[in-house]
């Protein structure tokens, strides 16, 4: 399936950018993303077909604007309301009751 | 990275998103925090390129463990005890005086991480992903290696199920050197092969 993830040989994407000395997770909550893939992984909510589909069905436009953690964000979230584990919606209410008690 | 927007208070949105989905994750009897826990220790600190260094310094050491290695990648890895998630498919290529060999993953960021550990941010970047392939000479040459026009580069894109590791060549000067020093020559970017091995001090 062509895509924006099928990158080899577009060009003016601009120089490669590296960092010294870098950590394995820029922010706490990447490790946790990264773990979160082990778990629903284990959990049967998806495979690593299902989990690389989800990413390469994002928008062009926002995966370009989104780090790669963001990505696997975005898979789980889609996987889990498709799958039934999480109802649509669901999420941002949580995300709003937290808000609401301090973050 | 994570966006800093107006109000840039922590935590950020996409951190407050990733504990939202932990929490009910973990709510429905679905995750176990510790279990992620252990996980993110054990890639930021206990599985690296200190592992990749440790199988090309033992092929350049023994030829018999090379053979095995260029052979089948996975089970003379394996000899290490590194194995599993991201190494299951193991090819390595060798670098030789006539052929440079750089990987890429032009789709996401397929990598070995039972010997390489995460990928840095630039081999998941879209320019890394992009030019490699089709420029392969100039990305060496952004990394600062130059290569006379008479080495053969190939360029590995690795795909959903193969992982590949450089074997890069031995420096000249080392020859006195045990494994283990042949070892803090060889590094992350040797292996993906943008990198030569370095120099031995002095």
């Amino acid at each position: 399936m062509n895509g924006i993830h099928d990158m080899g040989g577009m060009q003016c994407m601009g120089p490669i950018e590296r960092e010294e000395n870098e950590p394995a997770f820029h922010e706490e909550w990447e490790g946790r993303v990264f773990g979160m893939f082990f778990t629903n992984f284990a959990e049967g909510h998806f495979n690593v077909d299902m989990f690389r589909h989800g990413i390469e069905r994002m928008g062009p436009a926002e995966y370009l604007e989104t780090s790669y953690y963001e990505h696997w964000l975005h898979s789980f979230e889609t996987l889990l309301v498709e799958r039934g584990v999480l109802a649509e919606g669901e999420l941002e209410e949580k995300i709003a009751s937290l808000r609401e008690a301090g973050g | 990275m994570a966006h800093d927007h107006a109000h840039n208070a922590p935590p950020s949105d996409t951190a407050m998103r990733v504990k939202a989905l932990e929490t009910l994750l973990t709510e429905k009897g679905l995750l176990d925090p510790a279990a992620i826990d252990a996980l993110v220790d054990t890639y930021e600190n206990r599985i690296g390129p200190r592992n990749g260094a440790k199988v090309v310094a033992r092929a350049w050491t023994d030829p018999e463990y090379k053979k095995r290695l260029l052979e089948n990648g996975t089970d003379a890895i394996a000899e290490f005890g590194f194995s599993g998630v991201q190494g299951e498919d193991m090819v390595v290529v060798e670098n030789t005086e006539d052929v440079h060999n750089i990987v890429v993953c032009t789709l996401c960021s397929c990598y070995p991480w039972p010997t390489l550990g995460l990928p840095p941010i630039w081999f998941k970047s879209a320019p890394y992903r992009a030019r490699t392939v089709i420029d392969p000479r100039g990305v060496l040459e952004e990394f600062g290696v130059e290569l006379s026009e008479d080495i053969e580069v190939r360029v590995w894109d690795s795909n959903a199920e193969l992982r590949y590791l450089v074997l890069p060549q031995r420096p000249a000067g080392t020859e006195g050197m045990s494994e283990d020093e042949l070892a803090g020559l060889v590094s992350r970017d040797s292996m993906i092969g943008t990198a030569l091995a370095d120099a031995p001090a002095g």
